[in-house]
């Protein structure tokens, strides 16, 4: 049961055929910010609004929602989301990736590949991938309109003149389609080639930012590197502690006053799944 | 007024459903998506292309079409959009004979190509297999299509207009129940 009093996924009709016009939009220019009209939510700028926004003109009655919050499903912006959700919609939950038509994600992709007839939405703080080299909007928007991305070539550069390497760990710039430059929202540059040519349609939310972009499935998504210093995801050189995947990616979580700590997937379903294969495998 | 048949029988489901088509469309040019819950369109009007406007169009949107008077009371009606002569003027054209200029439409700049038009045609039909082969964003390698009822010359306006990208229109095609989509991006061969 839906709660009473709010339309069908909490935004008005109105706003939903806006957001949805601009998603249109936000499809057919891969990687394109198309400024919509933010409006206010139950829970404040920075907590997901943007992604909210969009899940809430997307989804259908038939839907599966699956919520993840740095790739765990039970921490607070996941769990209070799902249930917000849950409340305005009816729709059911799932934890599980397999299982799920939309996943609304802050800040990690899943693990699991995801195919055809999945959505992923991503909550996105900042969607202009220029914005601490050209803080102007109205420069980023000509450098966009004329492909003109040398400042950001010209940050990676300096990286490696001064580091030896490009010290992006996370919201690592991403060309879409060969054309935009885009912020992959603030995933971990570990996530950046699951992007590419991905089977799911993924969808950016900028709430405070008022910006909707999308990447269309099986696009290409190339994370910026130099051919002498070719992109390299950076993962932590350690199993994870509870499941002994090598593969994933892993978050360091500090378990003592004494400097003692462990690595663990930061991807709550895939962790649970093989912990469950393993017990049953012995 | 008289005669004025409904639109949706419950707008909101049934408008969800209908944009999930259209997003699936639009981010898989070329497959053929079927609406299952459609309104009671007025001649010419073909249910897809009517559920499409009912869907996106309300009193910010510019409409022209092509569609004579009754259909215009209806969309007046159901959709509150404001109808304008002018195809260059609106940001969503419903096409039911012929086609507009497509180099006359509005494409949107190159700073904001989101500003661009989208138009609605009406085809005689609309095949998954066969005829056109599709390439481009939303394609894993190819999507074949077989369209008829569009005019001669059709193709290479389109390539014309995807020479211009990021500016350009996007295109939705409907026939009965049936509606596919050809964002600008996407590339179409004449398969041989």
């Amino acid at each position: 049961m839906t709660a009473l009093g709010y339309n069908f996924g909490y935004l008005d009709e109105n706003t939903k055929r806006m957001i949805r016009r601009a998603l249109l939009k936000a499809v057919a220019v891969p990687g394109h910010q198309v400024p919509f009209g933010a409006r206010e939510m139950p829970l404040p700028y920075g907590w997901g609004t943007g992604g909210i926004a969009v899940t809430a003109s997307v989804i259908g009655a038939g839907d599966r929602l699956k919520v993840i919050d740095q790739g765990a499903d039970d921490t607070t912006n996941a769990v209070s989301i799902r249930h917000f959700f849950a409340k305005v919609t009816g729709v059911g939950t799932t934890e599980r990736t397999g299982e799920a038509t939309i996943i609304q994600t802050r800040h990690r992709i899943p693990e699991t590949r995801l195919r055809e007839g999945q959505i992923l939405v991503y909550q996105v703080p900042m969607p202009e991938p220029l914005f601490r080299l050209e803080p102007r909007v109205a420069e980023t928007k000509r450098m966009h309109a004329l492909a003109d991305y040398g400042l950001m070539h010209v940050k990676l550069y300096e990286d490696i003149a001064r580091h030896g390497h490009v010290a992006i760990s996370y919201n690592y710039p991403v060309l879409v389609g060969g054309r935009y430059l885009m912020s992959p929202s603030p995933i971990p540059a570990f996530d950046n080639p699951k992007m590419d040519r991905m089977p799911a349609l993924q969808l950016f939310g900028a709430g405070r930012e008022k910006r909707i972009y999308a990447v269309p499935p099986y696009t290409s998504v190339t994370s910026l590197d130099f051919e002498d210093h070719p992109f390299q995801p950076v993962r932590a050189d350690a199993p994870c502690a509870l499941c002994g995947s090598r593969e994933s990616y892993l978050d360091e979580v500090v378990v003592d006053d004494k400097g003692g700590r462990m690595f663990v997937c930061s991807d709550t379903d895939y962790c649970a799944t093989r912990q469950t294969q393993r017990e049953a495998a012995e | 007024m008289n005669g004025l048949t409904p639109g949706f029988a419950d707008p909101v489901p049934d408008a969800q459903a209908c944009f999930r088509a259209l997003l699936e469309a639009m981010a898989r040019p070329g497959r053929v998506e079927r609406l299952a819950a459609l309104p009671e369109a007025p001649a010419p009007l073909a249910p897809a292309a009517a559920a499409v406007l009912l869907t996106l169009a309300d009193a910010e949107t510019p409409v022209w079409t092509d569609a004579g008077p009754v259909a215009e009371d209806w969309l007046r009606f159901h959709a509150g959009c404001p109808l304008v002569a002018e195809p260059g003027l609106a940001g969503f054209l419903l096409a039911t004979g012929g086609l507009p200029a497509l180099a006359a439409l509005e494409a949107g700049t190159e700073e904001e190509p989101h500003r661009s038009a989208t138009l609605i045609v009406q085809v005689a039909g609309l095949e998954l297999g066969g005829g056109w082969r599709l390439t481009g964003p939303g394609i894993e390698r190819e999507h074949r299509l077989q369209v008829e009822g569009l005019p001669r010359g059709f193709l290479a306006d389109w390539a014309a207009n995807g020479a211009r990208f990021p500016r350009g229109i996007d295109l939705v095609l409907c026939a009965g129940n049936r509606l596919a989509a050809l964002p600008r991006t996407t590339r179409i061969e004449e398969a041989g």
